[in-house]
């Protein structure tokens, strides 16, 4: 369990990654705010708290992985990235501009392990991260952040039986299950649930959670770990564009920019605090 | 260019080329680790899985996990070879090449195997014949394609000390083995298997052997003819391309669709350098061909040595 000073300690985390991540989809004129929204708590919890790294050394072979396999997410992923130190804060300016940080992640930036962009690559990409520590014993775990349109990609579910195969314990998926995607609500495409018991049947240890309660984050990665002999999954359930009203599951912020007035709001609602 | 290679009799599949690399690779080499997606006996990897079975990964039929967990596994430091028949191989897994493997700078070996309309009886579901196209396009990569199992040998283990990726097309059924083992095999660098000046045919992979035997039967016509074997595709070697110029006909060769492969490569160069020779393509055109056998479809689809032959006559005269 962990204690209350780390929860608010994550949770205001969280908030600043929220508010730069509308900043820098401001700032670009572009990008996609609302699946950053919805997993800000999850990153939070990931990078402050569960994750073994060092930014000083992106390439220490003992590091924990983590692949945003849904790519599109990196007003997030920069803010994080900016704010632990993989590269200067002021390199945020270039966001989708010319330089490293482009509009989904290139491993050309440091703690960037591989592409991603066009979905449903990394959880087999992880995967093979996982079963490479385990040919070299080390203990490094694997988080591969999903999200649930996502699912809707074949491969995710060739990864998932391989992983259970291999029994690759020290994989851990992660699913923002914001239940939007681009162009619709997640249901009414090819609906992914019960996204926990498809897991299940796959051969894999599923973890249901409130993706914005912190506390049940951090158990859920604490306990993650733990699991022997199969690949684990935390279902997240969440809400795109947590913390902004106007954005809250609607699709129609999937990848848009706010305009001045509307990025006004979004910054007044985001430092008032969830 | 390499010196003329030793000619013998022996035949041998570029596949088989491949299996002995892999073993060889798995004894000096602790960081290589080889995938295959349920076809690990028709591409030869089965004898590595054999010896090494803690570096051996049988994904099942899914190529494209296959080739993102091979480059997961690269981005630990691994060489990791992803091995499959071309048609799935690349037909299901081009944009994880695209990124997980080009984009990202994986380290990672595409390996494909059944190669061409020369595989025969299973017909045009398992003839690759636009594989080069495509991964001619695919930045970062380069494109190998082996005249015989001496040279894919050796192909296999230089990919192997070269970091980054690399395609390499192999064939099923058996070829003349061209090479023997004082071969040295350079990427890059095409070599010429005979010389002639009245005309050149540059080949890839198995029309290299149906090329020497219409070098063969024109002989005894008096017509001399260079066959040149362009075994690395991309970066092509401009060089041998120009020297093929020099006798006035550049034919190109290739068990592939003549859009996009090797014989648009030697356009471009050709054009490029302004060569202004006289120009051909053997090779399938544009097409599906059906089922038999290589012999019968080489026959029907233009690609045999007689078809060869007659395309230097033409173009001579």
């Amino acid at each position: 369990m962990a204690d209350a000073a780390t929860i608010a300690k994550l949770k205001e985390k969280a908030r600043q990654l929220r508010i730069e991540s509308v900043k820098l989809v401001y700032q670009a004129g572009s990008g996609h705010p609302g699946g950053s929204l919805s997993a800000a708590d999850i990153m939070a919890a990931l990078f402050y708290h569960a994750m073994r790294y060092d930014p000083k050394r992106p390439d220490w072979p003992d590091r924990d992985r983590f692949i945003l396999s849904k790519g599109h997410c990196t007003p997030l992923l920069y803010s994080v990235f900016a704010d632990v130190g993989y590269f200067p804060r002021e390199e945020l300016k270039t966001y989708r501009r010319l330089g490293r940080l482009t509009g989904h992640p290139n491993p050309k930036l440091p703690g960037v392990e591989i592409a991603t962009g066009s979905l449903g690559q990394g959880l087999s990409v992880g995967h093979g991260m996982a079963l490479a520590g385990k040919l070299d014993k080390k203990d490094y775990y694997v988080y591969v952040l999903l999200g649930d349109g996502e699912l809707n990609e074949g491969q995710v579910w060739e990864a998932a039986m391989s992983a259970a195969q291999y029994k690759s314990d020290h994989l851990i998926a992660i699913i923002d299950n914001n239940k939007v995607a681009q162009d619709n609500m997640t249901a009414n495409l090819k609906n992914v649930e019960p996204v926990d018991k498809k897991f299940e049947a796959f051969g894999w240890h599923a973890i249901r959670i409130d993706g914005h309660n912190m506390a049940a984050v951090i158990d859920a990665l604490a306990a993650a770990k733990n699991v022997r002999g199969k690949p684990v999954v935390i279902v997240a359930d969440t809400i795109k564009g947590k913390g902004v009203s106007y954005m809250e599951g609607k699709p129609d912020w999937h990848g848009k920019a706010p305009n001045d007035e509307q990025f006004k709001k979004a910054l007044e609602e985001l430092e008032r605090g969830l | 260019m390499s010196a003329l290679p030793v000619t013998t009799a022996a035949m041998a599949a570029t596949r088989d080329g491949y299996g002995n690399a892999l073993i060889k690779l798995g004894s000096t080499d602790p960081n290589v680790v080889v995938l295959d997606a349920g076809v690990s006996d028709s591409t030869r990897t089965n004898k590595f899985a054999e010896k090494y079975p803690e570096r051996f990964f049988n994904m099942g039929i899914s190529e494209g996990d296959m080739v993102c967990t091979a480059a997961g596994m690269a981005k630990c430091g691994k060489t990791a070879f992803a091995t499959s028949f071309i048609c799935f191989l690349l037909g299901r897994s081009m944009d994880q090449i695209l990124v997980s493997v080009a984009y990202s700078d994986s380290n990672v070996k595409i390996i494909g195997t059944h190669a061409g309309v020369a595989i025969g009886e299973d017909g045009p579901t398992a003839q690759a014949i636009g594989d080069v196209s495509y991964m001619r396009a695919v930045p970062n990569f380069i494109v190998i394609c082996p005249a015989d199992a001496v040279e894919a040998e050796k192909a296999i283990i230089a990919i192997a000390q070269r970091k980054g990726p690399a395609y390499v097309r192999l064939g099923r059924g058996n070829v003349r083995t061209i090479y023997d083992d004082s071969y040295k095999f350079e990427i890059g660098k095409a070599s010429v298997v005979a010389e002639g000046n009245d005309a050149a045919i540059i080949a890839s992979g198995i029309m290299v052997q149906e090329s020497l035997a219409a070098s063969e039967v024109l002989k005894k016509e008096e017509i001399n003819v260079r066959v040149v074997n362009m075994s690395t595709i991309k970066p092509i070697d401009r060089q041998a391309i120009i020297s093929a110029a020099e006798t006035g006909t550049i034919i190109t060769a290739e068990d592939h669709n003549i859009y996009g492969g090797l014989g648009s490569a030697v356009a471009e160069v050709i054009s490029e350098e302004e060569l202004g020779v006289k120009f051909g393509r053997i090779g399938v055109k544009d097409q599906f061909a059906e089922s038999d056998s290589q012999k019968v479809l080489f026959r029907k689809y233009g690609m045999d040595a007689d078809a060869i032959a007659s395309a230097v006559r033409t173009l001579k005269n």
